[in-house]
């Protein structure tokens, strides 16, 4: 029994790789499209505004170029496609099938992450040929942990996006609410400056909130700036627990009032 | 006769859109909560960055906030306008259905380019406009017609480069047929338009201005309602601008000679 759910996880995985390697171009264009956080590196270190954070233009380097490889391994798209199935009536025969749907969607995005490495890795060695002062080898544990927490970051947003997903039974649109949710991870995820540098009075409650873990907790530890490790990583898993729960609710009670679409 | 016929098209464009968008309301009202937070988001950012300094490439925290508004204003007319359309391209082009936008006796560019409207993106313009004629009152700006008429001119050219970069990357679906990440790639660069050009090290601020020309989109229009550019600048805005629209024209004349439809 055990063996079968795993075989069929397994070539799960192996389709949606082969499935992911058919559209490299696409994928390359969007490890590209991730390049926002070199953009503000050029900001802050051009006009030596990190001096003020007491962030060394050496260690600021390093936190957005580890911030651009956890937002690399962290991105979801659940919403867009599961409205998609949704509307043209794909979910239907995925909601008979002996297998929760949102695994094929979280299969999905496993098999993209594991595409897109080797583009991530070619835009870091491009970095670094142009920042050769800001090479450094994290030790092993770190690379470890940051690989733990980066996965953690990737369960909270993945799960999220999949409660706003299960929207899709009561409204066509689920994918504007999502909209309403990126906003906050853009600017209070540490994707575009580190939260050691946001002001005092956001600093009091930021870490109540899921956003800091999404990108600039695994971006800390994997750059090696100083970050309280074993409390964050508690509270990533309590966010995952939290909204996993919410989401089998939300999936449950839409199951009952799904109506399907399309043929 | 002809620009008659192509305004009552448009006319007839807009109520069909409008109609189809009005009917999910409750979206309107998050897209307005939507722009709103993301406005606050990156004046929160300029916030940080300003925390320590008064001054960064000799732009003010208040001076900052023009291209902010600007930036708002363009970003609502590229989700109205550019936006729905282009998503739209996409698709007619992976489903073959490009053909029956051909067989038209209209324009193609023009019934493709404009054929949507999505009326979201208008918060989007409210938004900027205010925040733009609050910055008049921080700034003390005293305007002119001189001033208006090169801002308006200034602000046309950017609406061009804007939609001409849309545009040119869309047309290349007719190859790529997937093209919907490039546009994403466009998207994250033209981010970047919320700062002031100034900002950037020497070698992105080249690249900003010559591969994609963000400082004409949004840092020269803030430069001339300062006052503080000189006048080859918006020449030289006037003159990128029409280039871009020839080129998108061109390049997608060109683009149809390789169309070769889809499905049967």
């Amino acid at each position: 029994m055990k063996n079968l759910s795993l075989y069929k996880l397994s070539t799960l995985f192996k389709t949606q790789y082969a499935n992911m390697l058919e559209y490299r171009a696409e994928i390359a264009l969007w490890a590209i499209s991730g390049v926002i956080p070199f953009f503000m590196l050029n900001i802050w270190t051009n006009n030596g505004l990190n001096e003020s954070i007491n962030i060394s233009n050496v260690m600021l380097s390093r936190y957005f170029l580890s911030a651009f490889f956890v937002r690399q391994f962290s991105v979801v798209w659940v919403v867009f496609t599961f409205e998609e199935d949704a509307l043209l009536g794909r979910v239907s025969p995925y909601i008979i099938q002996p297998l929760h749907p949102f695994i094929r969607y979280f299969a999905q995005h496993i098999a993209e992450q594991i595409t897109r490495f080797p583009f991530a890795l070619f835009i870091a060695i491009l970095f670094f040929i142009f920042n050769p002062q800001s090479v450094w080898i994290p030790s092993l544990l770190t690379i470890i942990i940051s690989i733990f927490s980066t996965f953690f970051s990737f369960l909270i947003q993945f799960l999220m996006q999949s409660i706003i997903a299960s929207f899709c039974f009561w409204t066509e649109k689920a994918s504007s609410i999502e909209k309403l949710l990126f906003i906050p991870t853009l600017f209070l995820s540490g994707l575009l400056a580190p939260v050691a540098s946001f002001p005092y009075y956001v600093k009091t409650w930021i870490y109540f909130t899921p956003f800091p873990y999404l990108i600039d907790f695994p971006a800390t530890i994997l750059s090696g700036n100083q970050t309280k490790i074993i409390e964050g990583i508690l509270m990533q898993l309590l966010w995952i627990i939290l909204f996993f729960f919410i989401f089998n609710k939300v999936w449950k009670s839409g199951t009952k009032k799904f109506t399907a679409m399309g043929l | 006769m002809n620009i008659k016929k192509y305004l009552k098209v448009y006319y007839y464009f807009n109520y069909s859109s409008f109609s189809i968008e009005l009917e999910y309301k409750i979206n309107l009202f998050i897209d307005l909560v939507t722009s709103i937070l993301g406005l606050i988001g990156s004046v929160f950012l300029l916030s940080i960055f300003f925390s320590n300094t008064n001054e960064i490439a000799g732009w003010t925290f208040n001076q900052a906030l023009i291209i902010q508004g600007i930036y708002t204003i363009l970003n609502g007319v590229t989700n109205t306008w550019f936006n729905p359309n282009l998503k739209e391209i996409v698709k007619h082009i992976r489903e073959g259905t490009l053909d029956y936008v051909l067989l038209k006796p209209i324009d193609s560019q023009f019934w493709i380019s404009f054929n949507k409207i999505a009326p979201t993106g208008l918060i989007e313009i409210v938004l900027g406009v205010f925040v733009l004629s609050y910055c008049f009152y921080l700034n003390d700006i005293s305007f002119s017609i001189s001033s208006l008429i090169f801002l308006i001119i200034t602000l046309i050219c950017s609406v061009s480069i804007l939609y001409s970069l849309w545009f040119l990357i869309s047309t290349t679906t007719i190859w790529f047929v997937k093209t919907w990440n490039a546009t994403e790639v466009l998207r994250s660069f033209l981010y970047m338009g919320r700062f002031p050009m100034d900002s950037f090290s020497l070698s992105l601020r080249i690249f900003f201005s010559t591969v994609i020309p963000i400082t004409f989109i949004t840092t020269i229009p803030s430069e001339v309602l300062l006052g503080l550019s000189p006048e080859w600048k918006i020449i030289l805005e006037v003159f990128v601008a029409t280039t871009f629209l020839i080129i998108s024209r061109r390049f997608w004349k060109f683009a149809l000679r390789f169309y070769t439809s889809a499905s049967s």
